[in-house]
């Protein structure tokens, strides 16, 4: 057994390491940090802005191939993932913005998918009626809704709501913000603050997770052991939550799994428009900012994501579906 | 299997038949089928005539517009919609409207261009893994592994914000370069976009590969290029059109997301993305910079993913969502 | 609407009285070609402790009939008619109150028994939930109880298998515990739909034996579903043929075999290859095939295949009225006629007084083929060339498990050391249960690659060291035709393009492909003219000759057939076999003929060899090996097999085997049936250990039969129960 898992995590980190030094060779040879001081005005002189590159091992005068062995050693060695151009260090800038972004997706990604979930097995068991319709053409719709046009329907409704009310009961801009000296009021602002974003991965998790679950549910309707459940004498209403939901949740938990991790690079939008300074607005600024280390990093952290994900996915349906459980 | 179609129930029901001595009834092709399928789902129709006349509009609507999306009316900058300009203009006076049809015809292109390379990109590779087996699949699935582990969205947003324009360009600067914007665009996009639906089509391949028609076919000595392409890919491009038309709809949304950024279609083009990263800031203040944007971005995708949803059900009513008897 | 009375009321019904009676039930489905008329007009009574076997094709409404009964079809089917159980309408109650009937008053067991049972839940959750259900009571009283039934149904040490998941199971087990489902709340009614279809035959004669006793110990009476006429033989008291959605024939089973008057009915009696008939019997050719359901023309639905047909045969459809006496009593009045009787025999056909009058019987009615015999057999066996050989051949693969950390666990010794000729012009019959190894054979021979060990050798080439052309041309003299014609053609490809397909391949003109096309249709018995149609527009039969065709375009010497007519209905099934016959003779062909069917064998082969686990455990001329079985397992297997013969199988003493097919990847060490073997329990100790050590070789029993048995003269054996 354990010679398996092994392959499987060396495979992986053989994936993750040709993965993370493609991007590397990648970013370094295409962003370019010396435009950030070229411009800048007073000029620089030439010298200085190549000193300094070359401390930050950015310099484009360096071969590609030796800034690369630098970088992996300081990786591999000191676990130093290189320096920003401007902002210092990569690999704390990256350890602070995890939480931000976990703070930010926990409560709407999972409550959205719970509520998809609820929604497309409720929706298959009502098939063409007028409620499955509606729901069904609603989640299409909101599938078809880029999110960035979400967020600003809903900012534009918000603050509608808050000049009609007079109230600043929605916040837009970043995590906290005047916090009231009222007793809890430090939990009011961060409630505040993120309601709206919040109902954004709602809206958008529920979407997708109720077309994937209506689809599965309408299979198991269909399948041959709910007619064996009502044969014994189920009515069909237990039938279907008792063995078509349970049945059609197994392959609900292999995207579940795989989408909780790899929402931290997904929430990319949510995060720029509401300026949460998590890791999906980094990958954004680290290359607009030209900053190859940030880039990269980033890039690494999802790869990790996503292997993460898969492998969350494969116990899920372990722990799901017994004909898959290891005897 | 799905209640919904009463003929599964009678699981042994003959197909009705032409045979010699059968009587003649009325058989339908399977073309017709899925048509009157398609037709029955009002969601998706509606999808179709709604892509039909946005489609007209992105070829035909530059002549009906009085304005082109590179005139700039020095009367009106940053104007309310009014009679000259149905939409308004934006900050430097350019028509919204006229802006409105180049965006939406950039996106259509470019959404079409990619759904095409990347589900043939699929389609090939994971046929060719399916029969071939050994070597060449695991080296596919493990390309596969790799392109999946790859943030694409990153990897595009670095290509595309390359400045190529210095003067130490390298061979691949000038060689990517050479292609306009857009046209690197579609080609990224659809490098990073082929990978799950080879799996799909890889995994549905190996079972039409065990299909006794294969097998006949390969006993009678015929050469695997030609059992691929006349008997496997023709048996799952059920798959393959659902494939490509949900591929456009992702597209445009990544192909509009980029753009939102600065990273996918540049300026002076302009792509539904470019105008509502320009209007989606200013939504409050002045709206007609963000509302037709919007609107079209929102109509387009949802008339494609209704009609993807339509062919879905209309090709394989053993779909969960099967067509409705 | 009260139901207290129906299940308050245990056993109100005494032996013989009417417990189910259906009267005039229709059920019609819409669909895309217009309405589905699956069940027109059905009407019959079942009494306590019966069993009434619905017999019919594919389509002709028996399965659709089932579901009715119980309240099983979607919303969106009409029925009509009347259903009564204990004399209680139940055709127009609601889901909640047909939930107390089912399970309790009326069970089912289903065809395929893996996608039947849950896939997440314990067999016994199962079984529980339908004990609970009805009968509310502590959940270790529940699983007690599930472990008894489990007994019940002979599933070995239940205490631990009531918590195996279905998939643990195999088919034959998942069947005996959804019959412990069904039998769990003492039922008055069980519906048995095609139970033993997804079965092999020792497996199926276990079952069968299980839902005997299961009726024994509940008195239930019991609809048994089915299309094989030799289950019906030994298990149906009464028989109700189904065609077309409507009771063709209706009677006792000895009515219905030995009297049979309506055509259908005899044609498919006659067209039933039977183990137990010594000489090649010729079989009936119903040509044609069932009519679909939508848009029946008027007239008798059987009326384009049937030879008697007359005039008003095409215009009328006939009643379903006893035919015994001069007077046409009319069977059936409707729901609430006092009159309404089923007891009698009862035919619907216009011409059932001619064939009552007459006797006929149907090589009267059908056209037969006789054995065609081919100048080859004239000359003796050694001096025909061989064509095949097979030596020592063995296949073995890794055995791969577990989806989350896949890895090779072990060796599926899939073929294990086998050797087997085909000479020219004979069929040599491979039979044997699934897993078996005989379709792994055939691969073998089709595959053109090196075996894990041994020698394959076609036409005196070994295919697996020839390459490019000289491959290609071996590839021409060996052809396979599939199992399932359908799935065995291209749907897009039109019939020319099929059958020319191997023809362009070996670089054959336009002109001569176009020729030959058209001579190989006729070949076959197909039109010429309808080479561009799809084989989606033939029937089932027309679609299997159409791959013969295509396996004969290229002049092959050796056809290999995968059980070419397991897939179709009965009645097309002669048809086909009789072509294969023809063409033999005619073409001086050589047949591998694989199947699990004894009886098609026996009427195609002239050699047989019958594997188990890898191994061929007995070999030989056909008739030694079916007369006189030496082999254990040969034994157990041709007693298990239905003979349409309801005296026969009444008479009949059936060898039935312990449990299941070992695992071909662990199998037993010494001989390989031994842990099954129902002769070695009936040795002396000190023999059996050579069975356990000792693999037994190929032994001569007869001029031309082999015996892998140690003990081949041993003829007692120790009986066990199922």
């Amino acid at each position: 057994m354990g010679r398996f898992i092994l392959r499987r995590l060396l495979n992986y980190a053989v994936l993750l390491f040709v993965a993370i030094s493609l991007t590397y060779l990648l970013a370094a040879s295409q962003l370019n940090p010396r435009s950030l001081w070229e411009l800048a005005n007073p000029p620089i002189p030439a010298e200085t802005i190549e000193s300094s590159l070359r401390s930050k091992n950015l310099s484009d005068e360096v071969p590609l191939l030796q800034r690369y062995w630098t970088w992996l050693t300081g990786v591999l060695l000191h676990w130093d993932w290189g320096e920003a151009p401007r902002t210092g260090d990569v690999g704390p800038e990256i350890a602070r913005r995890i939480g931000v972004s976990i703070r930010l997706i926990t409560i709407g990604s999972l409550g959205g998918i719970a509520l998809g979930v609820l929604v497309g097995a409720w929706t298959a068991t009502k098939q063409y009626k007028i409620s499955d319709r509606t729901i069904t053409f609603l989640a299409l719709a909101i599938f078809s809704v880029p999110v960035f046009v979400l967020i600003s329907v809903v900012q534009v409704l918000a603050t509608n709501f808050n000049d009609a009310t007079g109230w600043r009961l929605f916040e837009f801009v970043g995590e906290t913000g005047s916090v009231g000296d009222y007793p809890g009021a430090v939990l009011v602002d961060r409630i505040q603050h993120l309601a709206l974003p919040t109902l954004v991965l709602v809206l958008a998790n529920a979407a997708f997770f109720s077309r994937i679950q209506r689809n599965l549910m309408l299979d198991a309707l269909g399948s041959d052991f709910v007619r064996t459940a009502r044969a014994k004498g189920l009515p069909r209403r237990r039938a279907v939550m008792k063995h078509a939901l349970r049945t059609s949740l197994i392959p609900t938990g292999t995207y579940f799994a795989f989408s909780v991790a790899t929402l931290f690079l997904g929430s990319t939008f949510v995060e720029v428009l509401f300026s949460f300074h998590g890791m999906g607005e980094y990958a954004i600024t680290s290359i607009q900012g030209q900053d190859v280390h940030g880039a990269v990093a980033v890039a690494a952290f999802g790869g990790v994501c996503v292997l993460v994900g898969a492998t969350l996915s494969d116990f899920m349906v372990a722990a799901l579906d017994p004909r898959v459980r290891v005897s | 299997m799905s209640t919904n179609n009463p003929l599964e129930l009678i699981d042994e029901m003959p197909t009705p038949t032409h045979g010699a001595n059968a009587p003649t009834s009325k058989r339908l092709s399977r073309r017709q089928l899925v048509v009157r399928r398609f037709l029955r789902n009002k969601t998706a129709v509606l999808g179709l005539l709604v892509l039909v006349v946005m489609a007209l509009l992105a070829v035909f609507g530059p002549l009906i517009s009085a304005w082109d999306y590179r005139d700039v009316d020095r009367t009106a900058f940053l104007s309310e919609p009014d009679s000259r300009h149905p939409f308004g203009t934006t900050q430097s006076g350019v028509d919204m409207f006229a802006l409105t049809l180049r965006g939406l015809s950039k996106s259509l292109v470019i959404g079409l261009a990619v759904a095409v390379i990347s589900t043939g990109i699929a389609a090939v590779v994971g046929a060719f893994a399916a029969y071939f087996g050994g070597w060449f699949e695991r080296i596919a699935l493990w390309v596969i592994d790799l392109l999946l582990v790859v943030p694409s969205f990153l990897i595009i947003a670095i290509m595309m914000s390359a400045d190529r324009s210095g003067t130490n360009q390298s061979g691949f600067d000038r060689f990517v370069s050479a292609a306009p914007q857009w046209i690197v665009l579609v080609v990224l996009l659809a490098l990073f976009g082929w990978m799950l639906a080879a799996r799909v089509v890889r995994s549905l391949s190996l079972s039409v590969k065990e299909r006794e028609y294969v097998q006949a076919a390969r006993f009678m000595g015929i050469p695997a290029p030609v059992i691929i392409v006349r008997h496997i890919l023709p048996n799952i491009s059920s798959l393959l059109i659902i494939d490509a038309t949900l591929n456009v709809a992702a597209a445009i949304l990544a192909e509009t997301s980029l753009s939102f950024f600065g990273f996918g279609v540049k300026p002076p083009d302009t792509s539904l993305g470019v105008l509502l990263g320009v209007g989606a800031r200013q939504a409050t203040t002045f709206p007609w910079l963000f509302v037709p944007p919007a609107v079209t971005v929102v109509l387009l995708i949802l008339a494609v993913n209704a009609v993807g949803d339509g062919l879905r059900d209309a090709l394989d009513p053993t779909s969960g969502s099967g067509g409705r008897v | 609407m009260t139901t207290a009375t129906t299940s308050a009321g245990r056993r109100r019904t005494g032996a013989g009285d009417v417990v189910l009676s259906v009267r005039d039930l229709h059920v019609t489905f819409p669909s895309e070609a217009g309405d589905v008329r699956a069940v027109r007009g059905l009407d019959f009574d079942l009494r306590a402790g019966e069993t009434m076997a619905i017999v019919g094709e594919s389509g002709s409404g028996k399965s659709v009939t089932s579901l009715a009964v119980m309240g099983l079809h979607p919303a969106s089917a009409q029925i009509t008619g009347s259903v009564r159980l204990h004399g209680e309408e139940i055709l127009d109650r609601d889901d909640a109150a047909m939930s107390k009937l089912r399970g309790k008053a009326m069970s089912m067991v289903f065809q395929d028994p893996l996608s039947a049972l849950t896939p997440v839940y314990t067999v016994g959750d199962q079984i529980v939930e339908a004990i609970q259900l009805h009968r509310p009571m502590p959940a270790a009283q529940a699983w007690k109880e599930a472990v008894e039934l489990l007994d019940l149904v002979g599933i070995p040490n239940p205490q631990a298998r009531v918590r195996s998941f279905p998939h643990e199971f195999s088919g034959g087990m998942r069947q005996r515990a959804m019959i412990a489902m069904a039998i769990a709340n003492d039922p008055d009614v069980i519906i048995a739909d095609e139970p033993t279809t997804a079965l092999d035959v020792t497996i199926q004669a276990q079952v069968l034996e299980v839902l005997k006793r299961a009726q024994r110990e509940t008195g239930a009476a019991v609809i048994m579903i089915t299309h094989d006429l030799g289950v019906v033989a030994g298990m149906a008291d009464r028989v109700t043929v189904m065609y077309a959605g409507r009771p063709v024939e209706q009677g006792s089973v000895d009515d219905i075999y030995y009297r049979p008057q309506m055509p259908y009915t005899i044609g498919l009696l006659g067209s039933v290859p039977r183990l137990d008939a010594a000489e090649r019997q010729p079989l009936a050719t119903v040509e044609g095939n069932p009519p679909s359901v939508v848009n029946l023309p008027p007239g008798c639905p059987f009326a384009p295949r049937c030879p008697l047909a007359e005039e008003q045969c095409w215009t009328t459809e006939p009643a379903l009225v006893e035919h015994s006496g001069s007077l046409a009593r009319r069977v059936t009045a409707g729901p609430d006629s006092e009159a309404a009787t089923v007891a009698g025999h009862a035919a619907a056909c216009h011409l059932a007084d001619r064939v009552v009058r007459d006797g006929l019987r149907y090589t009267d009615i059908f056209p037969v083929a006789e054995h065609a015999w081919s100048a080859l057999e004239q000359v003796p066996r050694e001096q025909r060339q061989p064509v095949l050989q097979i030596s020592g051949l063995k296949r073995h693969y890794p055995l791969m498990k577990g989806a989350v950390l896949r890895r090779r666990v072990g060796t599926v010794y899939a073929v294990d050391g086998i050797d087997l000729e085909v000479r020219e012009g004979e069929t040599l019959g491979l039979v044997g249960e699934s897993g078996c190894g005989k379709s792994t054979t055939l691969m073998e021979v089709l595959n053109f690659l090196p075996p894990t060990d041994g020698t394959i050798t076609v036409l005196g080439k070994n295919p697996a060291a020839l390459r490019g052309r000289a491959r290609k041309e071996l590839r021409r003299d060996l052809q396979i035709v599939f199992q399932d014609p359908m799935a065995s053609l291209d749907p897009r490809m039109t019939v020319f393009d099929l059958i020319a397909e191997p023809l362009k391949a070996h670089g054959w003109s336009k002109a001569d492909t176009a020729a030959r096309v058209e001579e190989l249709m006729a070949t076959v018995g197909l039109d010429p003219s309808h080479v561009n149609r799809y084989p989606g527009q033939f029937s089932g039969g027309q679609r299997q000759r159409i791959g013969i065709a295509r396996a004969l375009a290229l002049k092959p010497k050796l056809l290999v057939l995968d059980e070419p007519v397991s897939a179709l209905d009965v009645s097309i099934q002669a048809g086909v076999i009789n072509l294969l016959d023809q063409l033999k003779a005619e073409l001086g062909l050589s047949y591998l003929f694989v199947a699990h069917d004894l009886a098609v064998i026996r009427h195609i082969a002239d050699r047989v060899a019958v594997m188990y686990l890898g191994s061929i455990v007995e070999h030989g001329d056909v008739d030694q090996v079916y007369d006189n079985p030496r082999h254990p397992y040969t034994q157990a297997l041709l007693s298990a097999i239905p003979i349409p013969d309801p005296e026969t199988e009444r008479t009949r003493e059936r060898i039935l085997l312990r449990g299941e097919l070992p695992s071909p990847a662990d199998p037993p060490s010494g001989c390989k049936f031994r842990t099954r073997c129902p002769r070695k329990l009936a040795l002396p100790e000190s023999d059996q250990e050579r069975c356990v050590t000792e693999p037994p070789p190929l032994l001569p029993v007869g001029t031309d039969h082999t015996s892998a048995c140690h003990f081949n003269d041993t003829d007692r054996h120790v009986d066990v129960v199922a």
